[in-house]
Formats: C-alpha cells, sequence, structure tokens
C-alpha cells in the first residue's frame, strides 16, 4: 500500500473546552507502512495532538483502544483501514460515559467484573506442588481465560445500555463462567448464588452482539447458555 | 500551586507483573499500599508476553536449578550476578506452581502437571540438548499470568490508582526516597504520594528505539525518574533484539515457535541456524540467532524483493499442534503478516524486544548505589522488580522465559524485603521536604508556557532513529560514537517540545511529552555506555572487539568484566565488579568460559 489520504469524521468532546460534543471532519494522509486503524489514528495525532484515545500494545491483546468503527464496535489495532468505509466514523465505545473525545469513563464495566468475584477459590491446604488438572478440563477454559477486558461486548449488548448498573453484561458473565468452568474452583454454589437474579444473569436476551462484536473470537452468549444450564441443573 | 498529599505505607509504581505480585506481599502483609498504573493493570506490557516462564520442575524432561543457573550465567555472557541468579533460580518452582495456585490456566501433561517446552539457551546437563523448562499457557502466557495476578490482587483488596502517571521520585537531603508526584489523567491534578517505602516496577523502555515489540507505554518512567533524581542506571548499553519480530510491522512472534519445532530459513531454504549453533540451532541464545539473522541478511541471502528479512517456517509441523500450542501466533500472523502459519511461513527481523539493563538493585529488590567506597549501597525506602531493575540476572544477554520468571521472583522479593524492612521498624514516614514537588510542578509550567518549541512526535522520531542507526544488533566504533554525539543533540530538542493542546483533562499529548522525558534519559543511558564498552559480550557485539584467542567473542574479560553505571548528571560514567559468587555454598562458582552454542 503507498502513500494515500483517509477521511474520517470522529466524535469530540474537551470538557475543558467545549459545551457539548461534535462531530469533527478530518482528513489525514498516511504513510504506506499505515495498516492499521490505529496507525491511521496515530498518525493523525501527529497533526492534532488533542485528539485523545487510549492504545498501548498494538497487537490486540491489552483492550486499550476498543472503540466504535463505522457503527460497530472493535479495537483499532486489528482493524485494517484500507478496509473500511470512507469517512471512518470513529466514536466512544457507546452507554458508558465519555471523558474526553473516544475515551469512556469503564468504572461500570469494571465494578460488573469485580462484581463476579474474579478470581479462583480453593480452600484446601495448597500443596507443595500445581494442583493436577487433566488436559481435557483444562480444554474447557479455552475460550474463556482469553478475554482482554476490552468492553467491546458489554457496550454493544442493548440489555447492558439499559441496566449498567444491574445486569453483569457480556464480560463479566464470561469470566464468571470461567472460574465456573475450571475443576480447581470450589465456589460453584456462590457463584450461582451471585448470579440467581432477574438482572445479573437473566437480563440476557441473546442478542448476540456481544458475539459478533469479541474481537477475540470468544462466544460470551454460550457461557451464559452454560452458566442457565447450570442453575437448571443445580435446581433439579 | 496547591499539591494534594496522600500517605500510604508504600507505593508501588507500576502494575504490570512485577507491580502486581509485589502488591500481594503488601496487601496480604496488611499494609496501607498504594498501586499507580498509568494503564489499567490487565494493560501493562506483561500481556503480551508469549512463550513461558521458565521453571526447572522437571515435568517432562529432567531437570534442575543447577542447569538453569549455568544456562542464565553462560546466556548472560557472565556478566550477570551469580548471587541474583542462584537466587532466582532456586525459587522459580514456587514462584510458578504459586501462580498455578492463583488459578493460572496452564496447559497441562497429560498426566496434570504443568505443560513445559524448549526454549532457546536453556539445556539439559550444562549445554548438552534443549530441555523443557517453559511453562506455558498456550502462546498467551503473559495474558493469563498478568491477569491471574490482578484477580489475585482483586482478591487482597488492593488498592490501585488506574490512570495515574508518576512523575518523579521524591528525594531528601539524606537521599532517603520518601515516595512519587504522579498527575491523575481525569483532572489533571498533580499529587504527592508520600510513602516508608516506594518500589518502582515501572517495566521497559523499549520505544527508544524505532522497530520495538514494545507497547506504546514502554516508555521506561522508572527509569528516567531514577536518573533525573541522581540514581545511576546499569549496563544499559545492553539490548536485546528478539529474534522473530513480524518484518515490517515489529510485533512479537515468540521463541515458543521455535520450542515447538519452528526452524529459520534464508532465502535458498537453508536451516542456516546449523552453521551458528551446530547444538541447539534455532534454539541458540536470542543475541546469537539475532546475529545470525543479521549475517544472512546483510550477505544477501535475506528473503522478500528486498531480501530484508528471514522467514519463520512451522509448515511441517501438524496444523492441530499449531492450533493448540500456538494459537495466538496464527492470529498474529494472520493480521500483522497476512500469512496464515499452517500454510506458508512468517517473514522475521531482529527486533527491539528487552533492556537487561536497568535501575541497580540486590537480589533482595533493594536499589543500592555506589556510596562511601561501597558500590552496593541500599537506597533508604527504595526497591525496583522487574524490567526496569537490574538485579543483575540477565547479564549482558536474557534467557527467553527468564523475564516472566525475573518479575515474578524479584517483584515478590522486593515486597517481602518492604514488609521485614517495614517489621524491623527500619521504615519511617520522613518529613517531605518543602520543595518535594518542585521539579514536577516546574516540568509542567515549562511545557505549559512553551513557545516556539520543538515537536514531541519529530524528537521521539529522531531519537528512535538515532537509537536504530547507532545501537543495534551490531555495533560499529565510528556509529557509536556519532550516535552518542547525536544522542545529546536530541536530547537538548526534548527540553523545548511544545504541545498545543492545554487541556487539564485526559491530556494525551501532555503524557507524550512527559515520557519522551523519561525515554530520551534511556537512550542517552543506552548510547553513552554502549560508546565507552571497549568489548564484545552478550547482545553489545562490536566491530572492532573481534574473536580471537586472547578475547573470545570479541569479550575483554581482564578490561572489562564489570557493570557500567550510567549518571545522568554530567553525563558521567563508573562501573562495578560483576560478582561471580554464588549466593551459597550450594553451588560452585560457574566459571568463565567462550560461550559456544
Amino acid at each position: 500500500m503507498s502513500k494515500r489520504t483517509v477521511h474520517f469524521k470522529i466524535y469530540r468532546y474537551d470538557p475543558d473546552k467545549d459545551e457539548k460534543p461534535y462531530m469533527q471532519d478530518i482528513s489525514v494522509e498516511l504513510e504506506a507502512s499505515d495498516k492499521k486503524l490505529l496507525d491511521a489514528i496515530v498518525r493523525l495525532k501527529t497533526k492534532d495532538d488533542t485528539l485523545s484515545f487510549r492504545r498501548s500494545c498494538r497487537e490486540g491483546v491489552c483492550g486499550s483502544d476498543a472503540m466504535n468503527i463505522n457503527g460497530k464496535n472493535g479495537l483499532a489495532c486489528l482493524t485494517d483501514v484500507d478496509g473500511l468505509q470512507q469517512p471512518i466514523t470513529l466514536r466512544p465505545l457507546p452507554g458508558l460515559p465519555v471523558i474526553r473525545d473516544l475515551i469512556v469513563d469503564m468504572t461500570q464495566f469494571f465494578k460488573q467484573y469485580h462484581s463476579i468475584k474474579p478470581y479462583l477459590v480453593n480452600n484446601d491446604p495448597a500443596p507443595e506442588r500445581e494442583r493436577l488438572q487433566s488436559p481435557d478440563d483444562r480444554e474447557e477454559l479455552n475460550g474463556l481465560y482469553e478475554c482482554i477486558l476490552c468492553a467491546c461486548c458489554s457496550t454493544s449488548c442493548p440489555s447492558f445500555w439499559w441496566n449498567p448498573d444491574k445486569f453483569v453484561g457480556p464480560a463479566g458473565l464470561l469470566a464468571a463462567y470461567r472460574f465456573l468452568a475450571d475443576t480447581r474452583d470450589q465456589d460453584t454454589n456462590a457463584r450461582l448464588d451471585n448470579l440467581e437474579d432477574p438482572y445479573r444473569l437473566f437480563r440476557c436476551h441473546t442478542i448476540m452482539n456481544c458475539v459478533d462484536v469479541c474481537p477475540k473470537g470468544l462466544n460470551p452468549t454460550r457461557a451464559i447458555g452454560k452458566i442457565k444450564d447450570m442453575m437448571v441443573r443445580r435446581a433439579v | 500551586m496547591n499539591v494534594a498529599k496522600r500517605t500510604f505505607d508504600a507505593v508501588i509504581v507500576g502494575a504490570g507483573g512485577a507491580g502486581l505480585r509485589a502488591a500481594l506481599q503488601l496487601s496480604e502483609a496488611g499494609l496501607k499500599t498504594a498501586v499507580l498504573t498509568k494503564v489499567f493493570p490487565t494493560r501493562s506490557h506483561t500481556v503480551a508476553a508469549q512463550g513461558g516462564v521458565a521453571a526447572s520442575l522437571g515435568n517432562t524432561t529432567e531437570d534442575n536449578w543447577h542447569w538453569h543457573m549455568y544456562d542464565t550465567v553462560k546466556g548472560s555472557d557472565w556478566l550477570g550476578d551469580q548471587d541474583a541468579i542462584e537466587f532466582m533460580v532456586k525459587k522459580a518452582n514456587e514462584v510458578v506452581v504459586e501462580l498455578e495456585h492463583y488459578g493460572m490456566p496452564f496447559d497441562r501433561t497429560d498426566n496434570g502437571k504443568i505443560y513445559q517446552r524448549p526454549f532457546g539457551g536453556h539445556s539439559m546437563n550444562y549445554g548438552q540438548a534443549p530441555v523443557m523448562r517453559s511453562c506455558a499457557a498456550a502462546d498467551r502466557t503473559g495474558h493469563a499470568m498478568l491477569h491471574a495476578l490482578y484477580q489475585r490482587n482483586v482478591r487482597a483488596n488492593t488498592q490501585f490508582f488506574v490512570e495515574w502517571n508518576a512523575l518523579d521520585l521524591i528525594r531528601n537531603s539524606e537521599g532517603d526516597v520518601l515516595g512519587v508526584t504522579a498527575i491523575e489523567m481525569e483532572t489533571g491534578e498533580v499529587s504527592i504520594f508520600h510513602a516508608k517505602a516506594t518500589i518502582f516496577a515501572t517495566g521497559g523502555a523499549g520505544r527508544i528505539y524505532y522497530s520495538s515489540t514494545n507497547a506504546f507505554i514502554n516508555t521506561g518512567d522508572g527509569l528516567g525518574m531514577a536518573a533525573r533524581a541522581g540514581i545511576p542506571l546499569e549496563d544499559m548499553e545492553f539490548w536485546q533484539f528478539h529474534p522473530t519480530g513480524v518484518a515490517g510491522a515489529g510485533v512479537l512472534i515468540t521463541e515458543g515457535v521455535r520450542g515447538e519445532g519452528g526452524i529459520l530459513r534464508n532465502s535458498s531454504g537453508e536451516r542456516f541456524m546449523e552453521r551458528y549453533a551446530p547444538n541447539l540451532k534455532d534454539l541458540a541464545s536470542r543475541d546469537v540467532v539475532s546475529r545470525s539473522m543479521v549475517t544472512e541478511i546483510n550477505e544477501g541471502r535475506g528473503c522478500g524483493p528486498d531480501k530484508d528479512h528471514v522467514l519463520l517456517d512451522i509448515t511441517h509441523l501438524a496444523p492441530e499442534n499449531i492450533m493448540k500450542r500456538l494459537p495466538g501466533i496464527r492470529e498474529i500472523s494472520i493480521q500483522f503478516a497476512g500469512i496464515d502459519p499452517i500454510k506458508a511461513p512468517i517473514p522475521v527481523v531482529p527486533t527491539c524486544h528487552y533492556q537487561m539493563g536497568g535501575i541497580p538493585t540486590n537480589y533482595k529488590g533493594q536499589v543500592i548505589v555506589p556510596k562511601d567506597g561501597n558500590p552496593n549501597t541500599p537506597v533508604v525506602g527504595f526497591y525496583a522488580a522487574g524490567e526496569c531493575a537490574c538485579a543483575s540476572v540477565h547479564g549482558a544477554n536474557r534467557l527467553g522465559t527468564n523475564s516472566l520468571l525475573d518479575l515474578l521472583v524479584f517483584g515478590k522479593s522486593a515486597g517481602e524485603s518492604v514488609v521485614e524492612d517495614f517489621k524491623a521498624g527500619n521504615l519511617s514516614l520522613k518529613p517531605l521536604p518543602a520543595d518535594a514537588a518542585d521539579v514536577s510542578l516546574a516540568r509542567m509550567a515549562r511545557l505549559e508556557n512553551q513557545k516556539n518549541g520543538t515537536d514531541v512526535h519529530e524528537v521521539r522520531l529522531a531519537m528512535q532513529r538515532t537509537m536504530q542507526k547507532h545501537a543495534g544488533v551490531f555495533r560499529f566504533k565510528d556509529l557509536l560514537s556519532e550516535g552518542a554525539a547525536r544522542i545529546l543533540e536530541v536530547a537538548e530538542q526534548s527540553l523545548h517540545t511544545e504541545i498545543s493542546d492545554k487541556s487539564k483533562v485526559w491530556n494525551t499529548a501532555r503524557t507524550e511529552a512527559l515520557e519522551l522525558d523519561n525515554l530520551i534519559e534511556v537512550a542517552k543511558a543506552t548510547m553513552i555506555s554502549a560508546e565507552a564498552r571497549k568489548e564484545s559480550r552478550g547482545a553489545h557485539v562490536r566491530d572492532d572487539a573481534p574473536d580471537t584467542a586472547e578475547n573470545p567473542n570479541g569479550r575483554d574479560d581482564k578490561n572489562w568484566l564489570k557493570h557500567t553505571l550510567w549518571y545522568r548528571d554530567g553525563n558521567r560514567l563508573d562501573y562495578k565488579p560483576v560478582n561471580l559468587k554464588p549466593l551459597s555454598d550450594d553451588v560452585e562458582p560457574i566459571a568463565l568460559a567462550k560461550r559456544t552454542y
């Protein structure tokens, strides 16, 4: 790819300057080496240093640069800029308070993650060596532990938009199932009690936006279904 | 300007692997602890580590810490301190098993133990054959580890200050460390974190180079803060170029790919590592493999239209094994090279990856400086661990998987030292000097008021190009001396950076300018230290220090078996002895020898 100009429409809001948010039309000439959307907005920032966004690893493992790209949540670093229809419309992740430009306040998202007790509980005395786990049992954690907490899923979920304080959301529920599925964890009953509530788990209406947007190809809806199955099995 | 003060028993700067591991010790001991982190903890760069963490568990092949110690000392080209290395390799099983107990989802062997794979430079029986020592969670070991450590800290109720950037270290007239100043991204307000103990776990500074596997956030903040406060930086000439960064993109492809059977090939398809390292071949130490690759490219055997890379081939591996053991690598190859490695080899080049040097510490994680004739005097109240620190276990070249081990062992050890010093009554809340925040406020005011200044992006680019050209995989006498002069010119430009964003809230232009202040200290330390070291050792190989009978591989133990210390004030160098004596009588010193693989 050679040098080319790309056109953006970007949500801008600086609480120190702006009374209200606005959409900015702006273009930038990309270098041949600029391949991902993140490369393009980093290039843009060299022209206008007031554009604010989070970024770190630029390879899709840290989860910093989630944003709404042409109407769909995704990671800027894993999105090919040349595959996007122009003007490329960038907005902050929906449903969370905007702090500035593409930066949202993720407090509520992490509060829900923390609410599911995202840590292994095993009250047996710690053995001298590792706890054994068969390869098949370990396999159960695949598709669960890889979550990068980017919040693409939860902020694409209408149930989370309406009840971010009551519905755990797909990311938190995926993490909840990650511990329920771990043969080393002993807290199954308390974990299910923690979710047995009209909102926390059962606000999931299998709309599946979460699956559609997950940049790691994970499936929170399936994990939520498995938690529901465990509840049913526990009840009978 | 009014500056808020907050008081803690301990403040930890950085919430990657080392910071989180240290935080666990303090939280579980009940110390009132603040962990400052410029990104949410799970976004720290530990998350990007792929291949594994070293421990001689011996789950698949026989292994023991003696072999691991030998490999690490040899890998360091004898510049590593043998007391710290013995400490680290002996603690390896303990800290890895702890992680498993915290819930880390390691892959498993058929009998349910932690899965281990071979890795570069790790051998059985003192260099005889590759050993399976790298404990792995697929090729996402760092991610699995960082999340497990964060989760354990959630359980321990650790208090985090997320998206707070530390600015400067606070010392009193005796040189004791009293905490840090920091700015909260969301408000732009500066605060003082006043503490009895300060632990730096700020990670590396790979962004001093143009082409790096490192994240944007790896800007050497702890090193810059330490250097500005008069603490020397140790062995900064030693930078690891990872053999396999994706050509053009710089993104890391783990050595675990070669551990699982991957082969490096040149333009004629030859497995060229057989010529350079007949014994360990593609699993030789990283510095050796990177130099071999660059030699192949320089001699016209590179691949692609510009003959500027080599190929990493795993097409002979079973696809199901690739999907199981290297799924992340496959994603990265498809994303950043446009290649599915099941079908075609990955184009790779050596890429800046890791800083072996850092803030000088002992094996307890205490920061040590020369004082009153003792080169290793602890600085009261100051500790460091992980990539920002130099214990020194990696010496002139780090072995793959020893970095995750380093941050676990020394993160824990620094935390334990703080707890012990605290309980022994050696730590107290010393009065803050009246000017405690002045340096930080002056930096902020300078940036606020700068007119007709330099551009942050341009200055950073000039620094990165200088480092790339003058202090790369191979080093040349003339380029080093030109580079040492050039980096000082760039440093001068960095004093006058100007930003147009003047807002208080989430001003990332300001963050990047402040980060550049730190990067430039690391770049200077690297260039000046490299120019001065007139030998070849580990990752530092010069054209004017060739392989001779007297100096095997160009290594000059008579004159250069010593640690470099760079001081910011006066841009001056000092040296101190390498500790060739192990910590205990359990092991004899590993005797100096020529390094071959």
